[in-house]
């Protein structure tokens, strides 16, 4: 089906003959690292690695971005990632921003939820966009990146791990080539051919129940919320979800029978009865028809010598939640600092081992919790049913089962238990604690422009950085550390005192931040030899 | 906290009746209903996943596993 809005961005782009095609033997191009696959991972790994100093080769095996709206949830925590590479803008500005969720038992509204519901962020909890947008705008921000060599058609047919990096044969129009890379970092996909390659294992669980995607558009009054229906009227004894998009796009998810004949039911006109029962109306026109089962599986090794996995190629969910992209735009945050810093030199090799750590728990997690919103929408025996029943029926009069209704967990960022964390030694009532991503808020600096604590970050190099909450003079700083100071006589000012209150902040209270943004350690009183210790507890040194 | 197996009513008995009551007339396809809703209240009431956990192991002391009781279908 065709995507008239994918106009508006660029999506074809075009094959071309690299000079590394005319070298073979001793004498192939060698490169710090090749990321495989330019989806919004493997594009979003590569600016980053990319703002960090790295030349990184990306390699597609296509020649244009992919159709259909795919993924369309991009969380703030994604934003915040986008923001660092350059995107975030872009992304927002085309975006529908919405951060209300609600849900329908029957014809009536069981409950609603506000995932963001203080102010004082830069970013808001969720972002529609169809995926073809977001990949268009880091297409664009890598053309933008000498470092980065993106060739299209460039498909990966061979591997061979070596000790000190890996060998892999490309193919494209004009016969196939190789080069050699230090790491390869796999973003490929699902259906990912090089973890086919090392020969890993992808087991998980099937889940029989059927859903139908339309993205239809139309002109409504609906507002920019997240509604989703369990039995309702127009779809009896199965779910459903309605979810806004740019350009009048409307995503409409229905629940199928296991049963149902996927060539049938993906047929417009089988989908348009659906759709009409569900709006009340026939005034729209289709933009894409999906049917899809989904699978839950990670593997069980996401670093397999020189060759990382990360994305949808190393681990699988259902689609409620928004854990898809989102999660692999994490792996992807993760992983570049510290493969950066394995180039580089200054972090031993097993600093990578912690990215497999942090981030297969992670997968555990979005898997568990994506498993139980499927298991909830589909229950398997007789008695599951009813439970469900019990749970949708108590929610219309007790706050406890609104809260036991499960439509999707919607993603939020993993807390990490990580050897990268020191753990707290003094008092806290509240705040990050190591191992969690760093809260945002609002700060005016000191010429009395406002900012927020993101912001600054970014401003400090999106390196390590001592976050002081300050008085007097401060700690004295290791080499290459950032600092962010709020308070003192030269600090930002905490105007609304929320950076002070999401901080759990006295005078005195400094956090170290990671590259990515988490937590690594605090303290109350930040001493030098201490802030040398989390240092290089952090960096993978000890 | 742990979960308690000593007799906590004063009145067992009167305990025991209301809930039978409870499924006095009732078909059993309704009775398995109120008993779903009715263990989703209490075990939000007790609201300690520990001793709920302790509970559902006492209550399913005498029932085979789930995977004993396929191998004994197969043979």
């Amino acid at each position: 089906m065709a995507s008239a809005s994918s106009a508006q961005a660029k999506t074809q782009f075009g094959y071309r003959r690299h000079p590394d095609q005319d070298r073979s033997g001793a004498n192939v191009a060698e490169y710090p690292v090749v990321v495989v696959g330019a989806g919004p991972v493997g594009l979003s790994l590569a600016i980053d690695l990319a703002q960090r100093g790295q030349r990184v080769v990306l390699l597609d095996d296509a020649d244009r971005i992919g159709e259909g709206s795919r993924a369309i949830c991009f969380s703030k925590r994604s934003l915040e990632f986008w923001d660092r590479l350059g995107v975030g803008d872009r992304m927002v500005e085309k975006g529908v921003v919405w951060s209300v969720g609600k849900i329908f038992h029957g014809a009536s509204q069981l409950y609603q939820f506000n995932l963001l519901p203080e102010e004082g962020h830069k970013r808001p909890a969720f972002i529609n966009l169809q995926q073809f947008y977001a990949e268009a705008y880091l297409v664009d921000r890598v053309e933008q990146l000498p470092e980065i060599d993106l060739r299209w058609r460039n498909k990966v047919i061979a591997l061979e791990s070596r000790n000190d990096g890996v060998a892999l044969t490309i193919a494209t129009p004009e016969g196939s080539y190789q080069v050699h890379a230090s790491f390869v970092v796999a973003c490929d996909g699902a259906r990912s051919s090089l973890r086919q390659m090392v020969g890993a294992e992808f087991a998980g669980q099937v889940f029989e129940d059927q859903f139908l995607i339309a993205d239809v558009k139309m002109t409504a009054a609906f507002p920019t919320e997240r509604w989703f229906w369990f039995d309702p009227p127009f779809h009896a004894g199965r779910s459903a979800l309605l979810h806004k998009q740019p350009d009048d796009i409307w995503r409409i998810d229905l629940q199928l029978n296991p049963d149902a004949d996927p060539i049938a039911e993906k047929q417009p006109e089988n989908v348009r009865p659906r759709i009409e029962r569900m709006l009340g109306h026939d005034k729209f026109e289709f933009e894409w028809i999906s049917l899809y089962k989904f699978q839950c599986r990670r593997m069980a090794r996401f670093v397999h010598g020189r060759v990382i996995f990360a994305g949808d190629s190393a681990h699988q969910v259902s689609p409620f939640g928004a854990r898809g992209a989102n999660s692999g735009l994490e792996d992807a945050e993760n992983l570049a600092w510290k493969l950066d810093r394995v180039l580089r030199r200054l972090s031993p090799e097993g600093l990578l081992e912690t990215y497999h750590i942090e981030r297969s728990a992670a997968a555990d997690e979005n898997i568990r919790e994506s498993t139980r919103s499927t298991d909830f929408m589909a229950p398997v025996t007789k008695q599951e049913a009813r439970l469900r029943q019990a749970v949708l029926s108590l929610a219309e009069d007790t706050e406890f089962g609104k809260r036991m209704v499960n439509g999707g967990r919607l993603s939020v960022p993993s807390v990490y238990d990580t050897p990268l964390s020191s753990g707290d030694r003094d008092n806290w009532r509240g705040g990050p604690r190591p191992g969690a991503s760093m809260p945002d808020a609002p700060v005016t600096e000191q010429g009395g422009g406002s900012s927020y604590l993101t912001e600054v970050f970014i401003k400090q190099g999106t390196r390590f950085t001592l976050l002081e909450f300050g008085n007097g003079k401060g700690c004295d700083l290791p080499e290459g550390v950032g600092t962010i100071r709020v308070g003192g006589d030269n600090g930002l000012i905490d105007a609304q005192g929320l950076a002070g209150k999401r901080y759990d902040a006295e005078p005195g209270t400094a956090y170290l931040l990671r590259p990515d943004g988490y937590v690594a350690a605090r303290f109350r009183n930040a001493a030098r030899p201490a802030l040398d210790a989390a240092l290089a507890r952090a960096s993978g040194l000890n | 906290m742990a979960l308690s197996t000593s007799s906590n009513f004063a009145k067992p008995d009167d305990a025991f009746r209301a809930i039978v009551e409870a499924h006095r007339g009732l078909t059993d396809a309704q009775s398995a209903d109120l008993d779903a809703a009715l263990v989703l209240v209490l075990a939000n009431h007790i609201g300690d996943l520990d001793v709920l956990r302790e509970a559902i192991a006492l209550a399913k002391r005498r029932m085979p596993d789930a995977s004993q009781q396929q191998q004994q279908q197969q043979q």
